[in-house]
C-alpha cells in the first residue's frame, strides 16, 4: 500500500439495483485500486476490489491492438454497412452513455434493446397492461409492515435490501425494524433468504400464476377448493391466512424477481401479481416493485422511454421508433438470424443467451464496450476496453425504484468511458449518414439534369 | 439411465463475487458449472459430491460437477445452477413473442458420466 491514500465519501456501488450510495472508499491512488469499501456488502466489496486497471489495449480489431480512433472508424463503418444493426446491453453503464447509444441507433436506423428484455421485460409488458402501483424504497423503509418477496433471493442478489430498506431497517412508522414487520417469501426452494422470512411459502415450480390468481379470488371473497394444495403445493389455509394479512396490513409491498418473469407465463405472472396489488388497494395501501439486477438497468428503461417512448425492444428502421417485444428484442433478432451487426455495450450475451442466439452472434461483426474481458469481447470484431462506471467515471444511474443517483468516481482510468466512446462513434456515424445523404442528393440532381 | 429433472438457473453470491474477478477466470467457470442436486436424488442415482454429470435436453447439453443439497432445501427432481455458459446451452431461443426465453424451470435429463 502506498502513502497516497484518498477517501471518497458517499460513493455509489453500481453492482446491483440497490445502488447503495453510502460507500466510504479508501483508495490507493498510486496503485489505482480501492483497498477498502466500508458499508459495502459481499458483492460490493468484490465489485470495488476487483475493478483495478488491467494491462490491456484500449481498443482491438480482430484481436489486434489499434488506436481508439481507428477502432471508432471501423465500428462506424461496420454499423453503417449493416442492413439490420442492433444495439444491446446498457444495464451496466451511465444514463449519459445510454443516451448516446439511442442516438447512434436512431442514426443507423437500427434496433435498440437492453438486458431488460431477458430480465424484467415481461414485467414491463405487464405494467403496460395492468399498471404499476409504485413507491420508493425510502417509503418502504418508513412505512411497510408487510413485505412479500416473490420468486427472488435477495440475500444473494441484493444483499443489503433487507438491512437498508425492508426488514431490519428502522423507519418513521417502523421504529422497531423487523419487529414492526412481517416478511413473507414465496419460492420453489429454500435459499439464503428463507431464514429471514417470518413465513416461507414453498410452491411447486411453474405454479406462481395459479397461486396469485387464487389469492386474487380470495381477496374478492370467492371460494377456492382445497385441491389448490395438490396443484400448487400451497394449502388453502396458508392462502387464507396470507389474504387476511394482506388486507389488514397498513402498508404492504411485493418485490418480485426472475422466478416470475423467466418461467412459463412470463408477463402473465408479473401481471397477476400487479393485478393482485391493484385489488388489495381496495382494502389498504399496497405497492409492487420488480427487484432489478444490474446497477443501471432501471436507468436503461428510463432513458429509452424518454427518448423513444418505449422501454426496450425499439426499432428505428422506418425513421421513427416502433416497439415490439418478440420482434425487436435481441434474443429474437439474433436467434432468427436477422441481425447482421451488433453493438454490445456493457453486457455479455455470449455467456447468458440461448445457444442459437450465441451461434448467430459468432457469425456477424460485433462491437463491444466492456471494462473486462468476457466471452462476448472475445468474439468481437471491434473491442473497446472502457473505464468502470461509478469507480472511474461520474454520471447518473437509477436505483431499482427509479430514483436517480449521481456517481462519485474513486480514481481515473487510462481507458475512455462508455460515454466518450459512444459520443465519438455517434459523431462519426452522423458524418457518414450526412455524407450518404449528400451523395444521394447529388445523384438525384445529376439524374434530373441528364434527363 | 437418464432421469427427468427441472433445472433452475439463478444468481448466487459466489457467482456474483467471481464475475467481478472476471468471467474468463477459473473461479467463475467452476461456479457456473457446479450443479446442486437434492442429496436423496444423488444417492439414488449413485452420485457423490464432485462427480461429473451430463445435463441435456433437445436444445443442447452441458457437463457439470454435482454438489448435494439437503432434501429440505431443494426438493427432489429440482436442480439449481448459477446461471452462465453451462445453463445457456440448455435454453430454447423461442420467446413466444415476449423477448424473454424461458430461463428457469428448464426440463432437462440428467445422467452420470462413467468415471
Amino acid at each position: 500500500m502506498s502513502e497516497n491514500i484518498k477517501t471518497v465519501k458517499n460513493a455509489t456501488c453500481t453492482f446491483c439495483g440497490c445502488v447503495c450510495d453510502d460507500m466510504i472508499l479508501t483508495v490507493d491512488m498510486d496503485e489505482k485500486r480501492i483497498i477498502k469499501a466500508k458499508n459495502a456488502c459481499v458483492l460490493g466489496r468484490a465489485w470495488f476490489s476487483q475493478h483495478t486497471i488491467e494491462d490491456a489495449p484500449a481498443a482491438m480489431i480482430d484481436g489486434q491492438p489499434v488506436s481508439v480512433d481507428e477502432a471508432i472508424e471501423e465500428a462506424a463503418q461496420t454499423l453503417m454497412n449493416a442492413r439490420f444493426p442492433i444495439t444491446y446491453g446498457l444495464s451496466d453503464t451511465t444514463c449519459e452513455a445510454q443516451r448516446q447509444a439511442v442516438a447512434i441507433t436512431d442514426f443507423i436506423k437500427g434496433t435498440i434493446d437492453t438486458t431488460t428484455s431477458v430480465c424484467h421485460g415481461p414485467s414491463g409488458l405487464a405494467f403496460q397492461g395492468i399498471g404499476e402501483s409504485t413507491m420508493t424504497l425510502g417509503e418502504v423503509k418508513n412505512r411497510a409492515d408487510l413485505v412479500i418477496y416473490w420468486g427472488g433471493n435477495p440475500a444473494e442478489s441484493h444483499p443489503r435490501h433487507f438491512t437498508k430498506f425492508t426488514v431490519t431497517a428502522k423507519g418513521m412508522f417502523t421504529p422497531n425494524g423487523k419487529k414492526d414487520r412481517t416478511v413473507v417469501l414465496f419460492d420453489v426452494r429454500r435459499t439464503a433468504s428463507t431464514p429471514v422470512a417470518d413465513i416461507f411459502v414453498q410452491l411447486k415450480p411453474g405454479k406462481d400464476f395459479e397461486v396469485l390468481w387464487a389469492l386474487r379470488a380470495l381477496v374478492k371473497g370467492r371460494t377456492i377448493d382445497a385441491s389448490i394444495e395438490e396443484e400448487t403445493g400451497v394449502s388453502l389455509e396458508t392462502l387464507k391466512d396470507l389474504v387476511e394479512r394482506m388486507k389488514n396490513c397498513r402498508y404492504g409491498v411485493f418485490f418480485f424477481g426472475m422466478g416470475l418473469t423467466m418461467t412459463r407465463g412470463r408477463h402473465f405472472n408479473s401481471g397477476a401479481l400487479l393485478a393482485l396489488t391493484t385489488d388489495l388497494n381496495e382494502f389498504t395501501h399496497f405497492v409492487a416493485k420488480p427487484a432489478r439486477g444490474h446497477g443501471n438497468v432501471t436507468g436503461a428503461d428510463n432513458v429509452l422511454s424518454w427518448q423513444t417512448g418505449y422501454p426496450f425492444g425499439v426499432n428505428f428502421s422506418r425513421g421513427f421508433p416502433r416497439f415490439n417485444p418478440g420482434e425487436f428484442t435481441t434474443v429474437d433478432t439474433l436467434s432468427r438470424g436477422e441481425a447482421d451487426a451488433a453493438l454490445i455495450i456493457a453486457s455479455d450475451p455470449a455467456s447468458n443467451f440461448p445457444k442459437a442466439a450465441i451461434d448467430h452472434l459468432r457469425s456477424i461483426p460485433v462491437i463491444t464496450l466492456d471494462p473486462k474481458e468476457t466471452l462476448t469481447t472475445k468474439l468481437a470484431h471491434v473491442a473497446f476496453r472502457t473505464a468502470t462506471y461509478g469507480i472511474n467515471t461520474g454520471g447518473t444511474v437509477y436505483r431499482m425504484d427509479d430514483v436517480p443517483i449521481s456517481l462519485r468516481p474513486a480514481f481515473e482510468s487510462p481507458f475512455p468511458s462508455d460515454e466518450e466512446i459512444l459520443t465519438s462513434l455517434k459523431a462519426r456515424v452522423h458524418e457518414l449518414v450526412l455524407a450518404g445523404k449528400n451523395q444521394q442528393s447529388a445523384l438525384k440532381t445529376s439524374t434530373s439534369l441528364n434527363a | 439411465m437418464a432421469e427427468n429433472m427441472i433445472l433452475i438457473p439463478g444468481r448466487s453470491t459466489k457467482q456474483g463475487i467471481s464475475l467481478n474477478e472476471g468471467k474468463l477466470k477459473e473461479e467463475y467457470q467452476k461456479i457456473t458449472s457446479t450443479l446442486e442436486i437434492n442429496e436423496e436424488d444423488m444417492s439414488r442415482l449413485g452420485l457423490e459430491n464432485g462427480d461429473s454429470v451430463r445435463i441435456f435436453n433437445e436444445i443442447g447439453e452441458s457437463i457439470v460437477v454435482c454438489k448435494g443439497r439437503k432434501a429440505t432445501d431443494l426438493p427432489s427432481g429440482l436442480l439449481f445452477i448459477a446461471y452462465g455458459p453451462s445453463s445457456s446451452q440448455l435454453m430454447d431461443s423461442d420467446t413466444a413473442g415476449s423477448g424473454m426465453p424461458l430461463s428457469k424451470n428448464l426440463a432437462v435429463q440428467l445422467e452420470k458420466l462413467s468415471s
